[in-house]
């Protein structure tokens, strides 16, 4: 199932709520128990990345900050940290957008592994300098990497309500 | 004149990148603000107003799992632990009322002496609900917040010995940083000899006791406890046991490193003390203090005349 810009298939158009039900559920699933465990993905940065590269213009920096914000709270980090880390990925994301779908999945996630691995390292980094703290670990870093290997799933996932029945219809003209 | 923008058709918002700027400009002002200056505890009390529901929400599942474990566990074995902790109570039982008399006596003696009297501990017990989700510090969350009263520099003990200090108090819960933490320190004391010092956190679940020269008498085993100068812990709480001492020549200082008595990093149930009354300089000191402050005020005003004055 190609869901690239080089396949034939014509998606439906995406229902905004679903977009943000999707970053809701992703917040969610960042602040499960099992966040704790090592090399578990950022959610909220994935799916971020998803929407931003799929539909640039219904989801964007303005978005990323706020939900940024909400994590930050949540995560008893400091104010800012995750919000800026998600606008820089949002931006990159959007900006690559109209190049990455013409490559297959497989050669997409390789380029989306840089972007969250960036917010692994902003994070980092602006607590470094700002306050200082404990070193988290190797494991901090291989949450992108578990990530990457999701983005054929979640892309199968997340345009599921996309898809148009496969067989044709004659009364039909797509 | 030529107008030169482009038709309104493709109507897009303002351009990404001023938009990053925009952002990017925010958040790092969001940082300062919060890292540096410490301004934006009600603009999180506000946020977590929105954000506790959810966390309270994907915590449900884990809560119906032990709940659902805990339904199946067998009569026989809350018999017997309900048992055990009648004979435990009953063993306690004499020390407690001895305590109390002895209590009681001290008072006295101590009014006897004109000494100041002792606080008599006191607080409110508070369940751990998780671990909060930062992986650069160590705190856990409480279910007591502002609603009860809770205060951020509170002191948090369990059953054993100190647990850790309330640093931010949101409504409903509040959070607190535990021992270990790096950024965490304690005064205490050795109880074998009564020698004072500060423990710090190390961030790997042990704790490092500072400031005590290469010979100072420290040994394997020896029992920390509260000391209470810092006017916030009472004195005479456990607090760790030393491990292992390094006592290097190259040092001034010996390196001392201890593992936290209470279960520190474990889940259950904590209770929050209440926080010590500030203790009243006596009038001749405080008299100093104030013209000190005044001094240092009045200083910092003609530095900064001065600064304006160069400028």
């Amino acid at each position: 199932m190609q869901t690239s810009y080089r396949s034939s298939r014509i998606l439906l158009p995406v229902r905004p709520w679903f977009i943000f039900a999707t970053m809701f559920l992703a917040m969610l699933l960042n602040l499960l128990p099992t966040a704790a465990l090592p090399a578990f993905p950022d959610w909220v940065a994935l799916v971020l990345v998803f929407w931003s590269i799929r539909e640039p213009r219904r989801i964007g920096m303005g978005s990323a900050f706020l939900f940024g914000l909400a994590m930050d709270v949540a995560d008893a980090s400091l104010l800012g940290q995750h919000a800026f880390a998600y606008v820089l990925v949002a931006y990159g994301a959007s900006s690559v957008s109209r190049r990455i779908l013409w490559f297959p999945l497989r050669l997409q996630a390789l380029q989306i592994f840089p972007l969250l691995l960036l917010v692994q390292v902003i994070q980092y980094g602006l607590r470094m300098v700002m306050v200082g703290g404990d070193f988290p670990g190797l494991s901090y870093f291989l949450g992108p990497f578990f990530a990457t290997m999701l983005w054929p799933l979640l892309t199968f996932l997340l345009l599921l309500p996309q898809h148009q029945p496969v067989d044709h219809d004659a009364n039909r003209p797509i | 004149m030529m107008d030169h923008q482009p038709p309104p058709f493709f109507k897009r918002g303002p351009a990404p990148l001023a938009l990053l700027t925009f952002y990017v400009a925010l958040s790092l002002a969001l940082l300062i603000a919060d890292a540096r200056l410490q301004m934006l505890e009600m603009l999180r009390q506000g946020l977590s107003l929105f954000t506790h529901p959810v966390q309270n929400m994907a915590h449900l599942p884990g809560q119906w799992v032990d709940q659902f474990g805990t339904y199946f566990v067998s009569l026989a074995r809350l018999q017997e632990e309900n048992s055990q902790l009648k004979r435990t109570r009953l063993d306690n039982v004499t020390t407690l009322l001895r305590t109390q008399q002895l209590e009681i006596e001290n008072q006295r003696l101590r009014r006897l002496l004109e000494l100041k009297e002792r606080q008599p501990a006191s607080g409110q017990v508070a369940q751990i609900l998780y671990t909060a989700r930062d992986p650069y510090s160590r705190r856990v969350v409480i279910d007591k917040g502002l609603q009860d009263h809770v205060q951020a520099g509170q002191p948090v003990i369990d059953d054993a010995g100190v647990v850790g200090q309330v640093t931010r108090v949101f409504p409903f819960v509040a959070e607190v940083t535990l021992l270990t933490d790096k950024e965490q320190s304690v005064p205490v004391q050795i109880v074998r000899t009564g020698q004072r010092s500060v423990i710090f956190g190390l961030g790997n679940g042990q704790l490092e006791l500072r400031f005590l020269p290469a010979n100072a008498d420290v040994q394997n085993g020896d029992l920390l406890v509260t000391s209470g100068l810092d006017g916030i812990y009472m004195a005479g709480f456990p607090v760790a046991k030393v491990v292992r001492i390094d006592r290097e020549a190259t040092h001034a200082f010996a390196r001392i490193f201890c593992l936290p008595i209470a279960a520190v990093e474990n889940f259950g149930e904590v209770m929050v003390l209440a926080p010590r009354p500030i203790a009243a300089l006596p009038d001749a000191l405080a008299k100093e203090t104030a013209a000190n402050e005044r001094k240092a005020t009045s200083k910092s005003g003609q530095a900064r005349k001065k600064r304006s004055m160069k400028e």
